[in-house]
């Protein structure tokens, strides 16, 4: 069986992934393998789990059953500290950038290299310097988060990510709720790092237009299951009804727009309650 | 059998909630030898849980100690006994007001505040980022915050006290007219440094241990919403004035029988 054999070009391998929240299955038999230093996008409708898969890839959740491999480790049978270890490689940027509200933008990028290397002050100045350049943010550094915009809050929280040099990095819905501007700068940023630094990247988002200009490979997921998997070209000429409903943001199609109701001028009559 | 079993229910949570909060506290201790290596954060904590609630602190002491002034002043003077008006304000507050006032106000201004801060801390996914860091939030948020608050407390009830003597003072010797050298000399002599200070100090430090212990414990296992915050801050102050006066009497009987 090719597929259970681990793949040196994977940074992430998902196979037969289970994961339930009550008697609701959010992934049933999930396979996902995330090439190492490409663009990955993971898409789909809101409440199919795409966080919960951010979530379960580093170690927040744990799933029911399956196996989830990150840079070849089994992430069921890490210990706490090996967790730790395993996330310094990692960056996660949280939707709302989850900067500390109480330190400036410099403290902020300065606290994973206090907390983690011996570096002296002016070394970790230097460092933290770099990484706001990178994300344009240099003149920012004496701001608190409070006085930053959304798209400037990511941006800091993207500089934050990168502090440790990370191997990998997690985007948790890093478009939303952007102007087109501040849109535009994360979708080039989000490129320019992962070639610059030879991250892996893996974003969740439902921002198609966004995600397919910044995307190496995408995969669709629809009620636990990958739908369909490819270039966003070949996304976009994909045939299914589904797929194309959903790239094209169509309001009718296999998914209704309508949420599962009782018949609508029985409920009206007030045959049936509810 | 409804009430019974309501509360077995109301039992059963009481002792799961205890026992997580004893769990919480072997976690919180494990970490307390590399935590104190970091003292820098443990003294900005202590700055602005202790330090901050100074003025409430010498305030209500001073309060504390005119009542403890008048109203011993009123009694002693039914007995022709004013001149022990020292010792009884001293003894008063040193072995029981300081300790658990001090404790209660501090539940009330420092330990909300800790609770606030670490469940705000959670509901906006700082407490998730730190750990995405590789940071563990009970070492980094949690423990410096239960250090500076057991630090705080028992300096903050020596200050109580101090003031409550001073508050004691100024209604008895310059109001009333008790005698300034017999105010003095009989809280000397009547006074003693183990049974009363050091008990007081020691009924102090398991307080401050209890009221920043369940603060740091409600915020960091508040339900991050706006409602789930509000309510652990509440838990925190009830809770808090709960433990502070059965510990009381199980400390003072302790020290009253069992030494």
């Amino acid at each position: 069986m090719a597929s259970a054999e681990r793949d040196d070009n994977n940074a992430v391998e998902i196979t037969g992934l289970r994961y339930r929240v009550g008697e609701k299955a959010i992934f049933d038999r999930l396979n996902i393998s995330i090439q190492r230093g490409k663009v990955t996008a993971i898409m789909g409708p809101s409440g199919t789990g795409k966080t919960t898969l951010l979530r379960i890839m580093t170690g927040q959740v744990l799933a029911d059953r399956g196996r989830v491999l990150v840079e070849g480790k089994n992430m069921a049978r890490l210990t706490g500290d090996e967790l730790y270890e395993l996330r310094k490689q990692m960056g996660f940027l949280f939707q709302n950038g989850a900067l500390f509200t109480d330190s400036t933008v410099y403290e902020n990028v300065a606290f994973p290299l206090r907390e983690h290397t011996r570096l002296p002050e002016s070394l970790i100045r230097h460092i933290v310097l770099m990484k706001l350049q990178a994300v344009g943010l240099r003149g920012a550094a004496d701001l608190m988060p409070g006085e930053l915009s959304g798209g400037m809050a990511r941006r800091v929280a993207l500089a934050r990510a990168i502090a440790m040099d990370p191997k990998i990095i997690f985007y948790d819905e890093p478009f939303a709720g952007l102007d087109p501007i501040s849109m535009g700068v994360i979708v080039r940023l989000i490129r320019r790092l992962n070639d610059s630094l030879g991250l892996t990247s893996i974003i969740v988002s439902h921002d198609v237009d966004e995600v397919s200009t910044v995307s190496d490979q995408s995969y669709l997921i629809s009620n636990g299951k990958v739908v369909a998997y490819g270039t966003p070209r070949e996304l976009e000429q994909n045939k299914s009804a589904w797929v194309r409903q959903f790239m094209k943001g169509l309001a009718d199609g296999p998914v209704p727009f309508h949420y599962p109701a009782p018949d609508y001028a029985a409920q009206l009559l007030g045959e049936e309650r509810n | 059998m409804g009430l019974l079993r309501e509360l077995y229910y109301i039992l059963l949570g009481f002792l799961q909630g205890l026992g997580a909060c004893w769990l919480f506290l072997f976690r919180i201790l494990r970490y307390t030898p590399a935590a104190l290596l970091r003292w820098r954060i443990i003294w900005q904590q202590i700055y602005s849980v202790g330090a901050m609630s100074l003025v409430l602190i010498m305030v209500s002491g001073f309060f504390v100690g005119m009542v403890m002034g008048l109203q011993g002043y009123n009694t002693l003077s039914k007995f022709a006994a004013t001149s022990a008006l020292g010792t009884l304000v001293a003894l008063s507050l040193l072995r029981e007001l300081a300790p658990v006032v001090t404790a209660l106000l501090f539940a009330g201004r420092a330990g909300t505040a800790l609770t606030s801060e670490i469940g705000l801390m959670r509901a906006t996914e700082q407490i998730a980022g730190m750990e995405m860091m590789a940071v563990d939030p009970v070492r980094r948020v949690v423990v410096p915050r239960f250090l500076a608050g057991v630090v705080s407390v028992p300096l903050l009830t020596m200050i109580f006290s101090a003031v409550g003597i001073l508050g004691g003072f100024v209604i008895g010797v310059s109001f009333m007219g008790v005698d300034s050298g017999a105010f003095w000399s009989q809280m000397r002599v009547n006074v003693d440094v183990w049974d009363d200070v050091v008990g007081g100090f020691i009924k102090s430090i398991v307080f401050g241990g209890a009221c920043s212990l369940l603060a740091v414990y409600e915020g960091y296992y508040s339900h991050p919403t706006a409602e789930g915050v509000s309510r652990a801050t509440t838990r925190t102050v009830v809770n808090s004035a709960l433990a502070v006066l059965v510990l009381d009497y199980l400390l003072t009987a302790f020290m009253i029988h069992g030494v």
